[in-house]
């Protein structure tokens, strides 16, 4: 057992804050802090900083731009991006779509798509989930049937996280209908988001945004060599994928720096007399917060250290589950710092409410989504009691 | 950072884990033990010592095995896993830990030599009702009279008061709290023992000008030594809490798999299950605050905060673990003739001897400002 960094990890993460802090355009991490939406373009020319540095996607296999780091350093890596405000490269291309080509894919494809979405020069979006097809995914619906050289699509799918900014989608279809298991006869396609037949419909959220979409399919043509893997074996890549989107989804860095936040803007307003940062029920409140914190990290770093050939470690789950509910935990207290005036929050920037007020509540409300997405907290509970637990 | 145990380190553990398996094999058998006094098995204590395990954390020269914070809190984690109700973290973490920081050659050689051939037990009196957790002392008044000092005054509840050899025993001296030896056999020493909740045992200690030794060389005040073997103890102690909440857990994912009711295992019921996978989720957030802070105290950094952090994360873990184990079980659960309350009831005492969650949080929560993010890596 050993507590501190060695010097060489030590050294890597001075690399890592030096390289975030200094070489991804301030006005990107600003906007970040600020918990403003980021354009297209922003994202983009961010993950284009990182991935001329190899840094956006060292968690693939090294021919395709990956690095061969440790559990620990990919660990310091991620905390580092979050604690400088630098967008993380699309989850989508870096942790979802790209390991599964570079594993599953045919050598077309990982020459084709691997380095375009290294780049993000394509964007992906993720179709998985449905109208009756949530956490039940397996009970998906949307159909392909083959003819001729192609796969012909049709049905819905929804929640579709900037889609509208998508270049294609990677869409779990399913080809057989006929299998004896739900989970067997789905398939794993790949298509340009402006193939004929494709409609894209904005969902507006309760903070006001429209980060995802529904997308309804009309006889979509998709050439067959678009199919990834073997045919009715979708399912098997799906799992993978939302494996890998477990590790990491914990977001400690990012919370950190929404408890830096707070506590700042807590100095500078009073309450009862005194500086709120001075009152005592708030202060137990932060410390309750980082103390939860610390703990996840540390947890974080005893699963990354056991992530033996690269599949997460069953607790992984924790990491999701506690890792959410911290992240709304500091959204909900910034809106309690904000307090009354966090109401105004379109107020605008002729108003006096300073702007991460005005974000607040929209925030606290947007990240509900946290814990639904990405398998619910109820969903990794199950699998906590399931394969951990054996109940 | 690296949170994996040695081979020797696992030796250690798959050895002490063998002989508390078989000094407890079932809960009846610690049943039995913690019924008659001194609340704890005389041969399996010294079958510890036999092992080496009472004096792991003391330097060779004084007798003891040389090894580290991580050896103990090895040791820990098994006492806590079943139940043992041997007095580890009390007798070596804590009275010993005092004596090896403190004592002078003379009392190390003499305390911590028999504590770890398992013949002298000692115990540190510090507790005074009216006060919580407070590294001074007030109760208990000490006076010199021509080169030796005399003890006046009441210390409650003292862990293990009654049976133990030797006291370490806080006073005030001059407006400063020191620490002084007592001997079990001393005059003016009056010793009340009872159970605790726990089966454990204390003492109500008095002291009526009774003749004390000073522990170490020196005068001055020894409040930051307490505090800092008191965070000591109660990195120790979050590792007996996560033995015993391991076993907690294990028990009732265990029997909700076994009972059946409406026709179904329990294990059925969902909204059952996912009470336990929230117990999963608190232990382990506890596991890796303590293991973390035990790796701390082997890197002798702040040791006193990053025990406050392990007692709150253990604390709010000790409590959900205990409270629920004993829900799920339903009224077995409150049964004395059943284990699980009795881990619940340990789980309770610890969380009381050395601090609680609300008090380390308070502390906590006045150094928020202090920081701008926690870093444990730092
Ligand atoms: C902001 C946002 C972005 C998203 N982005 C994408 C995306 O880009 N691509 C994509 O494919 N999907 C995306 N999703 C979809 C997301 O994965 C689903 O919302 C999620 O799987 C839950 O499905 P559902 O919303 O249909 O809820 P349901 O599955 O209907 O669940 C409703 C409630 O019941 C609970 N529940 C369901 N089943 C069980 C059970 N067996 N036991 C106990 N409780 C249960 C759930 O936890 C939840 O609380 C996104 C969702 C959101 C909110």
């Amino acid at each position: 057992m050993r507590l501190s960094l060695s010097p060489e990890d030590q050294a890597f993460r001075d690399e890592m804050r030096t390289f975030f802090t200094t070489r991804v355009p301030q006005s990107i991490r600003d906007a970040v802090a600020a918990h403003r939406e980021l354009t297209k373009e922003q994202f983009v020319e961010a993950q284009q900083v990182l991935n001329a540095a190899g840094l956006a996607v060292p968690h693939w296999p090294v021919e395709w731009g990956g690095r061969d780091w440790t559990p620990l350093q990919r660990h310091i890596w991620r905390e580092e991006m979050q604690l400088a405000g630098v967008p993380e490269p699309l989850a989508f291309n870096a942790s979802m779509i790209g390991p599964v080509i570079a594993t599953f894919g045919s050598q077309e494809q990982k020459e084709r798509f691997l380095p375009a979405t290294a780049n993000l020069d394509i964007w992906w979006c993720q179709g998985f989930s449905e109208p009756d097809a949530g956490s039940d995914l397996a009970s998906l619906r949307t159909t392909a049937v083959r003819d001729g050289d192609d796969w012909v699509v049709n049905g819905q799918k929804t929640w579709t996280t900037l889609g509208q900014h998508a270049d294609w989608i990677f869409c779990l279809v399913r080809t057989d209908p006929t299998a004896d298991k739900r989970q067997r006869g789905i398939s794993l396609l790949l298509f340009p988001m402006d193939s004929p037949g494709v409609t894209l419909r904005p969902i507006e959220l309760l903070d006001g945004g429209f980060e995802v979409n529904e997308v309804f399919f009309e006889d979509v043509r998709v050439p067959a060599e678009n199919l990834v893997g073997e045919e009715n074996h979708g399912w098997d890549y799906a799992k993978f994928l939302l494996g890998n989107e477990r590790v990491g989804i914990a977001r400690i860095g990012s919370t950190k720096r929404m408890l830096v936040e707070a506590k700042e803007h807590a100095r500078g307003i009073t309450a009862n007399g005194a500086p709120l940062s001075e009152d005592p029920y708030l202060r137990a409140r932060i410390a309750e917060i980082e103390n939860e914190l610390l703990a996840l990290e540390l947890t974080a770093l005893r699963v990354v250290a056991n992530s033996a050939g690269g599949r997460p470690h069953p607790a992984s789950s924790v990491l999701k589950l506690r890792g959410s509910e911290l992240q709304q935990a500091a959204t909900e207290l910034l809106v309690d710092v904000a307090g009354p005036l966090s109401v105004a929050s379109f107020a605008g920037e002729d108003s006096d409410v300073p702007d991460w007020a005005q974000v607040a509540a929209p925030n606290y409300l947007n990240y509900r989504k946290v814990s639904i997405y990405g398998g619910s907290n109820e969903v990794q509970r199950t699998i906590i009691a399931g394969s951990i637990l054996g109940l | 950072m690296d949170f994996s145990y040695d081979d020797e380190q696992n030796g250690l553990r798959e050895a002490v884990s063998a002989l508390l398996g078989r000094a407890y094999a079932d809960s009846e058998q610690r049943r039995r033990v913690v019924a008659g006094d001194p609340g704890f098995d005389e041969k399996t204590w010294s079958r510890l010592a036999e092992m080496g395990v009472l004096g792991l954390p003391f330097a060779e020269s004084d007798g003891g095995m040389g090894a580290g914070p991580v050896e103990v809190s090895i040791v820990a984690e098994e006492i806590g896993r079943v139940l043992a109700p041997e007095p580890f973290v009390e007798a070596v973490v804590l009275a010993g830990g005092l004596v090896a920081d403190l004592g002078t050659d003379a009392q190390r050689a003499e305390v911590l030599g028999a504590l770890a051939e398992g013949s002298l037990v000692p115990a540190f009196a510090h507790a005074e009702t009216g006060t919580r957790w407070e590294p001074t002392a007030a109760a208990v008044t000490a006076t010199e009279d021509g080169g030796s000092w005399r003890l006046t005054g009441v210390k409650e509840p003292v862990p293990n008061g009654a049976r133990a050899d030797v006291l370490v025993v806080s006073a005030v001296a001059g407006g400063v709290t020191r620490l002084f030896l007592v001997q079990g056999d001393a005059e003016g020493l009056t010793r009340t023992g009872h159970r605790n909740h726990d089966g454990t045992r204390s003492a109500k200690v008095e002291f009526a000008g009774t003749p004390a030794q000073p522990l170490g060389e020196g005068t001055g005040d020894r409040s930051g030594a307490v505090e800092k073997a008191l965070a000591r103890a109660r990195v120790a102690y979050g590792h007996e809490a996560l033995g015993a909440m391991e076993t907690a857990l294990t028990t009732t994912a265990e029997y909700l798999k076994a009972r059946k009711q409406f026709g179904v295992p329990l294990s059925k019921f969902q909204a059952l299950t996912f009470r336990a996978a929230d117990m999963y989720v608190s232990l382990e957030l506890a596991r890796s605050t303590v293991m973390w802070a035990t790796l701390v105290v082997d890197a002798d950094g702040d040791v006193v905060a990053a025990a406050d952090r392990a007692r709150l994360q253990t604390s709010r873990a000790s409590r959900h673990i205990g409270k629920e184990a004993i829900q799920l079980h339903g009224g077995i659960g409150v049964t004395a003739e059943y284990k699980v309350g009795h881990y619940t009831s340990r789980l309770t005492a610890i969380d009381h001897l050395l601090g609680d969650g609300d008090w380390a949080l308070a502390r906590l929560a006045g150094s928020v400002d202090a920081h701008e993010t926690v870093d444990p890596l730092a």
